[in-house]
């Protein structure tokens, strides 16, 4: 199925990669502080009893 | 319904919840569409080979890294002048993105440019004015880390944002300058310029431009909405300790 | 407005790191590049006009942050501030000390080492045309960054990523100049280039400063 990228093959396969690989790192990058940050608040706001949603601007 | 009523991090997370995973799901379909028709079902170009599948990448990530910094001066503005703080936020969340955006512009343009040139990589003006931009953006994201007020480092990434836009301009043609003198176009087959307008490498060109902005858009709203909690957890973390 | 100057240049002068300094990194730099990149005439002579002004930027770099943090830290930025005089006044006062304290001496000592860079003969006249055009630029522009950066600890190195890149335009067309210059073709276009954004620099940067001033101060 993989198309002949003739002399061009590690140009070409090692753009791909690249490409995924810096964006599977953002992603996760993004995932992650996410995921934290989320927790983090949960805990800040159980300790401080504040019911959800409440936003203080 | 004013468009500015989102500026409420409130309501911008209520309807960010909703739009993200509509946001994320055509991103993902386009991304895959555009990058295995480009890849697979595409013909060698007559010049450049099997490189030229390198654009369906190249291009459209060139685009948003410029779009990114756009988006970032507009939402600077807007913060300056009317203080919404998901506005700063925004910006703030955009900024690793054009960051990341640049960076994958650069690689797929050095890699492009190495059979042609010979070389891992060459002073194209195109390419270094990429590299600018890659600084200006560490610069800003620098800028932000560095400041420990958050409206502080707000206003100020705001004015950087500002003034570092009309520098990159200046830049990119200063740039062009320097390598090839002003007004003067080189006969040698830049990177990018190939313009393979042939069907073939439009149609799913034109998808993996549309998949590259939508992720954008999914990553910054991912991303504002952690800077929007980010900043009501600094909030009650302060309120304990005064307390 | 000119007690201002005054203050600020006897300042420079009387700290000692202030004034010398940036001539003696311009100098060492002349003297570090041929070591490094070896004497021949030629390859010398050719990277000169580049070398001099990278290493003008840089020089330039090193007493940006002297610019208002003294003033910042104890207290008299405050003071300035309420002052008659507007702040985008007292910004554009103190980037012209600083360049009367750095840019100016570059371009005059810039001659002396062309010549152990092996600059070309009528390269000498263009390289003070553009130094003298050009550094004013890297003064405002270094005090905007300065501003930026007033409240941060230990802000030098973010400061110098903040500035540098603000410098390729005027790094280009003044190397540019000088490069022209030492080939005999014409040097009106980057000259005029290179003026005009130093022009647009020192029109329109104190505003941008005073901004980051009025932030950093509140």
């Amino acid at each position: 199925m993989m198309p002949d990228l003739g002399r061009y093959a590690v140009a070409v396969l090692s753009s791909y990669g690249a490409t995924l690989a810096l964006l599977a790192g953002l992603v996760a990058l993004t995932l992650w502080q996410g995921r934290r940050v989320k927790r983090q608040l949960a805990e800040v706001e159980a300790r401080q009893g504040q019911s959800q949603g409440k936003h203080d601007g | 319904m004013s468009l500015w009523e989102y500026a409420n991090p409130k309501k911008f997370m209520q309807v960010s919840a909703r739009v993200l995973p509509v946001v994320i799901g055509l991103a993902a379909v386009s991304l895959c569409v555009g990058l295995i028709w480009g890849f697979f079902l595409t013909p060698d170009d007559f010049r450049q080979g099997s490189t030229v599948k390198i654009i369906f990448i190249h291009v459209p990530t060139a685009m948003m890294a410029i779009n990114a910094w756009v988006m970032m001066l507009v939402a600077s503005l807007i913060w300056l002048v009317r203080r919404h703080h998901v506005s700063a936020l925004a910006a703030r969340a955009a900024a690793p993105v054009g960051l990341t955006f640049t960076a994958i512009a650069l690689v797929t343009g050095a890699l492009w440019g190495q059979p042609m040139w010979g070389t891992w990589w060459a002073w194209d003006p195109r390419l270094t004015a990429f590299l600018i931009l890659a600084l200006f953006y560490l610069g800003y994201i620098a800028l932000w880390q560095a400041v420990d007020d958050p409206d502080t480092a707000a206003d100020l990434t705001a004015v950087l944002c500002m003034v570092g836009s009309v520098f990159a301009v200046l830049s990119r043609y200063a740039v062009k300058f320097w390598n090839q003198g002003l007004h003067q176009d080189s006969t040698i087959l830049k990177v990018g310029e190939a313009d393979p307008i042939a069907p073939a490498y439009y149609v799913p060109l034109v998808v993996c431009i549309v998949g590259f902005v939508l992720l954008f858009v999914a990553l910054v709203l991912l991303r504002t909405r952690t800077e929007i909690r980010a900043r009501r957890l600094s909030a009650l973390l302060a309120r304990e300790r005064l307390a | 407005m000119t007690a201002l100057l005054i203050r600020d240049l006897r300042l420079a002068f009387r700290a000692g790191g202030g004034f010398g300094l940036g001539l003696a990194f311009f100098l060492l730099l002349a003297v570090l590049v041929p070591l490094g990149v070896g004497p021949e005439g030629a390859t010398l002579a050719r990277i000169a006009p580049g070398i001099l002004w990278v290493g003008a930027l840089l020089a330039c770099l090193l007493s940006l942050d002297r610019i208002f943090a003294l003033d910042f830290e104890d207290g008299s930025l405050d003071l300035l501030a309420t002052s008659p005089i507007p702040l985008e006044g007292v910004v554009a006062i103190k980037a012209l000390a600083h360049w009367l304290v750095t840019g100016l001496p570059l371009t005059l000592a810039a001659p002396v080492l062309g010549v152990l860079l092996n600059l070309p003969e009528p390269a000498y006249l263009w390289l003070v045309a553009s130094l003298a055009v050009g550094t004013p630029a890297l003064s405002v522009i270094g005090a905007f960054g300065a501003a930026l950066t007033v409240g941060i600890k230990r802000g030098g190195l973010l400061l110098s990523l903040l500035v540098l890149p603000l410098y390729v335009p005027t790094l280009i067309f003044g190397a540019e100049v000088v490069k022209r210059g030492a080939t005999g073709a014409g040097v009106s276009v980057p000259l005029l280039l290179l003026a005009g954004i130093t022009a647009g620099a020192v029109a329109l940067l104190p505003f941008a400063a005073a901004a980051a001033l009025r932030v950093n101060l509140r």
